[in-house]
């Protein structure tokens, strides 16, 4: 029997994606809970990560699961050659569930293929990475309260990033408008530009850092601009201060505005955003422990009320 | 044995054995046909290759692995494309996932299935919704090509001939295929 796994953000429909964020709410209100005693969760991070990986391990501990697993390739049978298949195959017979980082694209679809136990992608190089697209959706839930025809202004690297990818996907079912921000270096790919032709979702393209692209918004969504995504250093210098966000930016924006992240945060936010109440980041990323919550449970098909 | 060479075009000639070809030869002959297709008494023949990707389709169907006996044809004069490719292989019937790989690289291919020296089908190939294994994905960083395992594409836009791999969700374009 295929057990059901989280692999893409396109695995979940809108009615999938509507259930787990109400669910995720229960568990903001209540995140300590026993549902998860008596069940053995592996995170198998092939690449190291600190959010995800402390944010999911509190997922299962506040759900009172145990965690097997590694923080690092080096110290995982890999690095004597052993093939994922074989490792996951090996896990799979140990734990009630596989949470799992690899530095390889299309890792966690094979994973999910050959594991008799179910996969959550926890980034597979830079393909997907749904966990963080869900704990996006559920603070925008959260901050908006609703779903539908929010206009959403998303800031960056639009090129590469693979957090804002997802997003768009995962707000296609919802109606949305977007402007995306970028400098021409660092573009939304016309496959969303056609993605979103497709599915009548408008959105408008700009390279300034517009105070219309800000006022307009009911969610500012920031991205890090890294230096190493430019081809032309000089390009990198001209652009590297423009896509900033300052407190000030923010004064002629709605009053339902939240300015989100997906964090590690360098220095397009500059610091006295923080203290603005428009400012979520942080919210944001503890968002992901109960979204993963809500996950997890869903996957173990275990009743959450 | 007896063979009958028959001059083709400048490029290429065509053996048979005259005892098996010879009573057809002279009724095709007769009505002033071509003989190239005729000329097979059993089996398929694929015609209207491009002239590039001949061999490439040779690969795809693992001909060099057959022991029947197959007539190979290229740089021939056609009103449809000017030259082209064409394959003859006797007492061999393609199943169609065999068949429609070649639409990978040649989707306007004709297929001619021959019983008797007669065309008994006309057939066109076609691109399957999924590619097993054929395909290599062009994404170094995907797990296909790290594991000891079978690539798998879906087939987004079979008229452009555009393939996504299942794992890395790469797409690729015909021009980029290329054959494991």
């Amino acid at each position: 029997m295929k057990t059901k796994s989280l692999v893409s953000i396109s695995d979940y429909s809108k009615e999938d994606i509507l259930r787990i964020l109400k669910a995720a709410a229960t568990f903001k209100a209540r995140p300590n809970r026993d549902l998860l005693k008596g069940r053995v969760c592996a995170t198998l991070f092939f690449e190291p990560s600190t959010r995800t990986r402390l944010s999911f391990e509190t997922a299962v501990n506040r759900l009172r699961g145990r965690i097997v697993g590694f923080s690092d390739a080096s110290t995982s049978s890999s690095t004597k050659g052993e093939s994922l298949k074989d490792t996951i195959m090996m896990v799979g017979n140990y734990a009630d569930l596989i949470i799992m980082r690899h530095h390889l694209e299309g890792s966690a679809r094979y994973a999910s293929e050959v594991s008799p136990v179910p996969i959550i992608n926890a980034g597979d190089g830079s393909n997907q990475h749904p966990t963080q697209t869900m704990l996006d959706l559920f603070t925008i839930y959260e901050t908006q309260g609703r779903m539908e025809n929010l206009t959403v202004t998303i800031v960056g690297d639009l090129k590469y990033g693979r957090a804002v990818h997802s997003l768009i996907q995962g707000l296609s079912h919802f109606n949305p408008s977007f402007n995306f921000v970028a400098p021409d270096e660092l573009k939304i790919p016309d496959k969303y530009k056609t993605f979103c032709d497709k599915l009548k979702i408008p959105y408008r393209e700009f390279t300034e850092f517009s105070p219309e692209a800000v006022n307009s918004a009911d969610i500012l969504y920031m991205t890090r601009v890294q230096r190493e995504r430019f081809t032309d250093l000089m390009e990198y210098e001209k652009v590297k201060n423009i896509y900033v966000l300052h407190n000030e930016m923010l004064n002629g924006s709605k009053e339902n505005l939240k300015v989100l992240h997906p964090l590690p945060r360098v220095k397009e936010i500059s610091q006295d955003v923080d203290d603005n109440p428009k400012a979520y980041y942080f919210q944001q990323a503890e968002n992901g422990v109960y979204t993963r919550q809500a996950i997890i449970c869903d996957l173990l098909d275990i009743p959450m009320e | 044995m007896v063979s009958i060479h028959v001059r083709r075009s400048s490029a290429t000639y065509w053996t048979f054995q005259w005892s098996e070809c010879y009573p057809k030869y002279k009724q095709v002959k007769k009505m002033g046909k071509e003989l190239q297709v005729a000329a097979l008494k059993n089996g398929t023949a694929i015609d209207h290759i491009p002239t590039e990707e001949l061999f490439k389709v040779v690969t795809l169907l693992q001909l060099q692995k057959l022991g029947n006996r197959i007539t190979i044809g290229n740089n021939l004069k056609s009103n449809k494309m000017g030259v082209k490719g064409i394959i003859k292989v006797s007492d061999k019937f393609f199943r169609e996932d065999e068949i429609n790989r070649i639409a990978l690289i040649a989707p306007n291919v004709n297929l001619n299935i021959i019983r008797d020296y007669e065309v008994i089908e006309k057939k066109k190939v076609t691109l399957p919704d999924e590619i097993i294994e054929i395909v290599r994905c062009n994404n170094p960083k995907c797990i296909t090509n790290n594991e000891p395992m079978k690539t798998r594409f879906e087939v987004v836009d079979k008229e452009r001939v555009v393939l996504q791999c299942h794992y890395c969700e790469l797409k690729i374009t015909k021009e980029e295929i290329e054959l494991k």
